[in-house]
């Protein structure tokens, strides 16, 4: 194999595990603990609309879970993305290493997070008398490799922004914060009143957040949702490495 | 044949003094023509027009008083910079000396963190898992090596930094002032391994305000004054020429 590949996925390995073992550091209570966070959150939200406002939505439980965990992987990403350079100024003031591998290496360990939390959402649709279905076989793998890429194109481009603009993490925070209610994650699309259903598509995560709830609740994918959460993807991800390649060349004397 | 392993040609480096818009992003929509202006007017020339050449296997020492441009230098050797005129050739891998504990998570072992710096230093992980005895019986840490490094002492993961960089890949090796930490028997063994790799043909860059050290290692010496090369030439004259220049500034 090529000698710069290798050392570039040596590196990958390298500093993934490195997060992993510092997110699993006492493995169980680790997974149980950030698990805790979408299902506390499912908690509040099933408390606040279908047990005090009486939301007319069977199954809402599932409905909420089915939806927090993939959001929660993506408001992760973004929501540690202002400091990643920031936190790795002693290297990379010295060292001369692909630097877009830090944000890569946030996202996939997140990625690996939700992975191994499908397996709350699979335990909660038996509950609910649901099996998973065929679909996800293909349907996992092709919106994991969607959400990865606009994860990663927004991480790179915050990241990167953020070393000339030190305020970004609060506005990141607040955006991030208006994104979520403006994303069908605890309604559903139909309930969005008729005149402003095209503004979901106009949400980058929108259609991405609808297809995955297709698929967990429903076991299918829609064509058109999914075509634009591939096109979000793919603007997201070259936003993002063209703002990471423009600005990379100055990280060495800003940080 | 190439003989050079470092050639600076008429290098200039200015920074762009970012703090106008480092401010944050709130001063600079409001302000933006002033911002765009203070960018593009205040640069701050940190190397003025330097030239050197460094030749293969050669141990340089560069020396200047703070703030001079020496870790300028070595950032620009090392490519994290790029140099605003002037070219600047470099061949061979480098590798930087890193000050104490850059690029160690505190919570890892000693062992993992071997792993993770040889890693990000350019090993690949197969190179490091075969070089891991020797890099640890190089440490003399001993039974700490599983241990989280945030029980090392300050000596310790010095030790642990330098063993890491004595195992790399690399034909330049940069060392920013770094090696000041550590008991006197490591510091020992820190320049014995200095001089065996110069003795292996490694060509080294040596920053550092202590002139005995300099005098041990470097054959020649780079004495950077004002932003710019004030003399180069054989160790012994440079620092009797940069003592004396200290001496009358008082
Ligand atoms: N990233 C930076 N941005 C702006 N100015 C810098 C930066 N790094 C260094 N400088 C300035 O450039 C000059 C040279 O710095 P440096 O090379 O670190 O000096 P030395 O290592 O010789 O003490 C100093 O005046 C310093 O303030
Ligand atoms: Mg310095």
């Amino acid at each position: 194999m090529n000698k710069r590949l290798r050392h570039y996925i040596d590196l990958i390995i390298v500093l993934t595990d490195k997060e992993m073992k510092l997110r699993y550091k006492s493995s169980i209570l680790g997974y149980l603990w950030s698990i805790g966070h979408p299902l506390a959150l499912a908690l509040v939200f099933f408390v606040a609309f279908k047990v005090v406002m009486k939301i007319q939505m069977d199954n809402y439980a599932l409905f909420l879970i089915c939806g927090l965990f993939p959001w929660q992987w993506f408001q992760n990403s973004v929501t540690v993305s202002p400091t990643l350079f920031l936190n790795n100024a002693s290297i990379i003031k010295k060292v001369n290493f692909p630097r877009n591998i830090i944000p890569f290496v946030s996202v996939l360990q997140d990625m690996i997070h939700f992975i191994l939390s499908i397996l709350v959402i699979a335990g909660f649709m038996l509950a609910y008398h649901k099996a998973p279905t065929l679909a996800w076989i293909y349907g996992i793998p092709l919106l994991l490799l969607v959400q990865f890429l606009t994860a990663y194109g927004a991480s790179m481009f915050i990241a990167s922004i953020n070393l000339f603009f030190r305020d970004l993490e609060r506005l990141t925070t607040i955006f991030m914060t208006l994104l979520f209610y403006f994303t069908p994650v605890i309604y559903p699309v139909s309930m969005v009143p008729e005149r402003f259903k095209f503004y979901v598509n106009l949400n980058p995560l929108g259609p991405l957040m609808i297809s995955w709830r297709g698929l967990f609740l429903d076991g299918k994918l829609e064509l058109e949702p999914v075509l634009f959460a591939v096109l979000y993807a793919i603007l997201l991800y070259t936003l993002g490495s063209f703002v990471y390649r423009t600005l990379s060349g100055r990280f060495g004397e800003i940080l | 044949m190439n003989e050079n392993a470092i050639v600076f040609e008429k290098v200039s480096k200015s920074y762009p003094l970012y703090h106008h818009i480092i401010g944050g992003i709130k001063r600079f929509i409001f302000n933006i023509p002033g911002a765009l202006k203070a960018i593009k007017s205040s640069r701050y020339d940190a190397l003025r027009d330097i030239s050197f050449e460094i030749k293969k296997g050669e141990t340089v020492g560069v020396i200047g008083r703070n703030g001079a441009g020496k870790s300028t230098t070595l950032g620009l050797i090392a490519g994290v910079m790029k140099c605003t005129s002037g070219s600047i050739t470099v061949n061979g891998r480098v590798a930087p000396l890193l000050e104490l504990g850059a690029g160690f998570n505190h919570e890892l072992t000693g062992r993992e963190n071997i792993i993770l710096n040889a890693v990000l230093l350019g090993l690949n992980i197969s190179e490091v898992k075969e070089r891991m005895t020797s890099i640890i019986a190089f440490s003399e840490l001993g039974d700490f090596i599983d241990q989280p490094i945030r029980v090392y002492s300050s000596g310790m993961l010095a030790r642990l930094g330098f063993s890491v960089a004595a195992h790399l890949n690399y034909e330049i090796l940069l060392v920013d002032e770094v090696l000041g930490v550590g008991d006197q028997q490591f510091q020992k063994k820190c320049y014995d391994k200095i001089l065996e790799s110069k003795q292996a043909g490694m060509t080294i860059v040596f920053v550092s305000h202590s002139m005995p050290e300099i005098e041990k290692v470097c054959g020649r010496v780079i004495w950077i004054e004002n932003h710019t090369v004030k003399q180069i030439g054989e160790t012994k004259q440079v620092i009797d020429a940069y003592i004396k220049a200290q001496e009358n500034h008082g």
